[in-house]
């Protein structure tokens, strides 16, 4: 729920709902996808009822398109992510095909997790476009694209290049870099091995539904121990098709630590715009020394440097004294020019540091609170899986036990 | 297929009239072994074919063939059959005690072979002392048992370890596997020394007490080979004609042992299967807590955390395999023994066969020959007395190996079920513990009078 100057009440948004549909894309081919449907409720604060303000139907690629905007728009923020676009560290039976209901239904609630997320965060709950991306169905793509916040956007190879050749990026962004490296890699090993474990797990509880079939088969040429053998295998049935409701579970809790997993591409992306800002200052800041030497060797005519009007003046002559004068006086205005931009350009990197690390502040506080609510969640998990397993052996042992 | 296996079973004093897949009577249904499971409709429940050429197994068992149709002593007598059983019953009545160990390796410039020390106590006066220690080797063991068959032929002699195992196998005497046959042999001795008939017999307790030279010199006398080949040929030749009066009981009973070797196969696959894929589990949950700890390195804040979590599965990890020693001690080797008792109890209805065409072969004759009728019907006298030893001996001993069976396989499972359980209250204290002490941390965290204690 959240309070900003478009909602007048609190709001409540939901996505509760997945559709496949059919239509044509923009090369006018059939195409299939899925739709999701967003609800967003006004609470009021009075009695809390809710009453349903907007709904509308929205595709993966139009929440795409809002985190792109979000992202060049407030690129001190640590935007939060998407669910991922296609399934990753999938165990063997559980589906890869984006289709899958189930892929969908857990797609469904990391969308509605993003906008409660969106919704929740300070600042960006108060942006237009995402106001009109919870009310305005028809035209929403084309108001985005009217922000021409594709033309806004930092080319990826500039960035690169900023990455490199900076030479006093703010330690506390360096160190961030690190960190979330380290974080990428970690989880991604986790949920690696964990797939791998849910895999395992996965068989062992599944070869114990052949016993049930067996036993079963068996059971009919026993006299004292069918009816044993009969329940026993029953049991057996029981426990091989729990591990499905398990695993399931545990599927949630990947897709939580796999939301940090994509947070931490969303905080390089904030040290990459502080990297990209520190180097184009420093390259204005270095670019306005040397105009200043160029026209201080201008004034004194000393050549202490090599340029190539230097050159050519040596080849075709001295320039005219109006010629220097002129050329002194362009100069001047462009060093002018330069302090100012300097000056604005010192500002806004100090304000970017000042608020990026805010922003920062209040993700890392989210992160320890969320993953460790998480791990916490994963051992309720574990302790109801070792609760049923101790059932069924016991009414198995039972079983067994009367044969 | 879902609907099928629920279904009610007819319960009456006798074999279920129907529901069970049993071949028509009078039919010599074709020797199960280890026929593929039926086709299983859903994916879920993972198909065991492709396992079947892992779990190849041979058992070189030569004495099936080895019909010698003398049959020394056998009780005859329902009475002392009973008195025998009961005798089994208590163990405090027991007077043979046996044990297999000290396997040692002994190479010689033609082979290389294990031999097993085993130590005989007991207090029957038939042994010359109280006290026996002998070496033996695998062919020892195979011996003795192709004596007790032919002295014995329809009873139901414990079976033999394989001779060997082919895949999976690197060398051939490596630890487990040496272990694994010790056990067995030890099954075996003490099978027979509870064995209310088989625990008299002559060459048991020759191969108990004999000195290897006594062994040796032993083994020579009996029956001669050309003999035993010539009995060989022609029980081959009476097995090809097939059984066709077959009484009743008996019929039940190779249905019975038909089914029963179907599913014991199963249940052996199905059991080693379970072992395999916890070992894979085990081996995957080795590499996951530590996963937690090398992350605890990067999060101040989530120390305690990770690390609990990682020492939680550290702990599962070795509930995993304390289980996986307890099916490897409980369950496998008693399930494996049956899938041999099963081959065995094949082998002897056939020798009841057998005994029984002789007999029927002869009274054919008798309805055509017209000459020597006296002998024959002499012949036929001593066959029928012959059948009927054979019959009741197995009769009896059917019902002891039923019993046995049934006790073996309940405790088998219930120790299995045991294990799991132990194994999954284990874990939930680990989880609980580890989840009691983050609430409390959490209740400290946001209590400030109250001092951190971890």
């Amino acid at each position: 729920m959240t309070e900003n100057n478009f909602w007048l009440k609190k709001i409540e948004i939901s996505v509760s709902e997945a559709e496949k549909r059919t239509g044509r894309n923009a090369m006018n081919m059939q195409e299939t996808y899925t739709a999701y449907l967003i609800e967003t409720r006004s609470v009021d604060h009075t009695d809390g009822q809710s009453v349903l303000t907007d709904s509308l139907w929205r595709r993966y690629s139009e929440f795409e398109l809002l985190r792109n905007y979000l992202l060049v728009y407030y690129p001190h923020v640590v935007v939060p992510p998407l669910p991922e676009k296609r399934a990753e560290f999938v165990w063997h039976k559980l589906s890869a095909d984006n289709m899958d209901p189930d892929f969908v239904e857990r797609r469904r609630i990391g969308l509605e997790n993003f906008l409660l997320r969106v919704a929740s965060h300070p600042i960006l709950c108060r942006d237009k476009i995402f106001y009109l991306f919870l009310t305005q169905e028809g035209n929403w793509k084309e108001t985005v694209n009217e922000t021409g916040f594709q033309l806004k956007a930092d080319s990826r190879l500039k960035a690169l290049n900023a990455t490199f050749r900076v030479k006093n990026p703010d330690k506390r962004f360096t160190e961030l870099k690190h960190y979330s490296d380290e974080l990428q890699s970690v989880i991604s090993h986790l949920l690696r091995v964990r797939a791998r474990v849910a895999d395992r797990l996965y068989g062992v509880y599944k070869v114990h539904g052949n016993y049930g079939r067996v036993f079963s088969e068996w059971s009919a040429i026993e006299k004292e121990m069918g009816d044993g053998l009969q329940s026993a295998g029953h049991h057996m049935d029981v426990y091989a098709s729990s591990i499905d409701d398990i695993l399931e579970d545990e599927e949630h809790y990947a897709d939580q630590l796999k939301e940090y997993l994509f947070y931490a591409e969303a905080l390089r992306a904030v040290c990459r715009k502080h990297e990209l800002m520190q180097y184009d200052l420093e390259m204005a800041a270095q670019d306005l020394a040397s105009k200043k030497q160029q026209c201080e060797e201008l004034a004194t005519g000393t050549v202490r440097t090599f340029s190539l009007k230097g050159m050519t003046t040596k080849l075709f002559g001295q320039e005219t004294p109006e010629q220097r004068e002129a050329r002194i006086k362009v100069l001047e205005e462009q060093i002018n020019e330069g302090e100012q931009q300097l000056k604005s350009k010192n500002l806004e990197g100090r304000e970017f540091v000042k608020n990026a690390w805010a922003d920062i502040e209040r993700f890392k506080e989210q992160k320890n609170h969320d993953l460790k609510e998480a791990l916490i969640s994963y051992a309720v998990m574990q302790i109801s899986m070792c609760k049923k397993g101790i059932q069924v052996w016991t009414n198995a042992k039972e079983c067994f036990s009367k044969m | 297929m879902e609907g099928e296996r629920r279904a009610p079973r007819a319960r009456s004093c006798g074999l279920p009239a129907g529901g069970a897949p049993a071949p028509s009577p009078g039919v010599d249904a074709p020797v199960p072994g280890r026929s593929g499971p039926p086709a299983l409709p859903r994916a879920e429940v993972l198909d065991l074919d492709e396992d079947e050429d892992d779990l190849e197994v041979f058992s070189k068992d030569a004495s099936l063939m080895d019909m010698n149709s003398f049959s020394p002593m056998m009780p005859t007598s329902p009475l002392s059959m009973i008195n025998q059983v009961k005798f089994e019953d208590e163990p405090d009545l027991k007077d043979l005690f046996i044990t297999v160990d000290e396997p040692e390796s002994h190479v010689t410039t033609i082979e290389t072979f294990i031999t097993y020390r085993i130590i005989t106590k007991t207090s029957r006066g038939e042994f010359d002392s109280s006290e026996f220690e002998v070496r033996r080797r695998y062919q020892d063991f195979l011996w003795l048992k192709g004596k007790l068959e032919e002295a014995h032929p329809t009873l139901i002699i414990p079976p033999l370890p394989e001779k060997f195992i082919v895949k999976g196998m690197v060398e051939r005497f490596n630890d487990d596997f040496i272990e694994t046959r010790r056990k067995a042999l030890h099954k075996f001795l003490n099978r027979i020394a509870d064995h209310p008939t088989l625990t008299f017999n002559e060459d048991f307790k020759v191969f108990l007490t004999a000195q290897a030279w006594e062994l040796s010199s032993h083994k020579k006398q009996g029956p001669g080979l050309l003999s035993r080949m010539g009995q060989t040929v022609r029980a081959v030749a009476m097995s090809m004609r097939g059984v066709k009066s077959r009484p009743e009981e008996f019929m039940e009973m190779n249905n019975f042992i038909e089914i029963f070797s179907q599913k014991i196969n199963l249940i052996d696959k199905i059991s080693q299967r379970i072992y395999k894929e916890e070992r894979e589990y085990s081996d995957e949950m080795k590499e996951y807590g530590p996963i937690h700890v090398l992350w605890s390195a990067s999060e101040e804040d989530l120390v305690d955390t990770l690390k609990g979590v990682a020492s939680c599965i550290d702990k599962c990890c070795k509930a995993t395999e304390k289980r996986m020693s307890g099916l490897s001690e409980a369950l496998l080797p008693v399930v494996h023994e049956y899938v041999l008792y099963s081959e065995m109890l094949m082998g002897v209805m056939k020798r009841r066969d057998q005994i029984q065409a002789e007999l029927d072969s002869k009274v054919e004759a008798l309805t055509y020959k017209k000459a020597d009728t006296d002998l024959l019907t002499e012949e036929i006298g001593k066959l029928e007395d012959k059948v009927e030893c054979a019959n009741n001996a197995l009769k009896a001993d059917w019902e002891r190996w039923k019993h046995n069976m049934q006790n073996d396989i309940k405790s088998a499972f219930t120790d299995m079920a045991e294990e799991n359980i132990h194994y999954y209250e284990q874990c939930l204290a680990t989880w609980e513990s580890f989840l009691a002490s983050q609430t409390d941390l959490h209740m400290e965290e946001t209590s400030e009078d109250k001092p951190e204690s971890h």
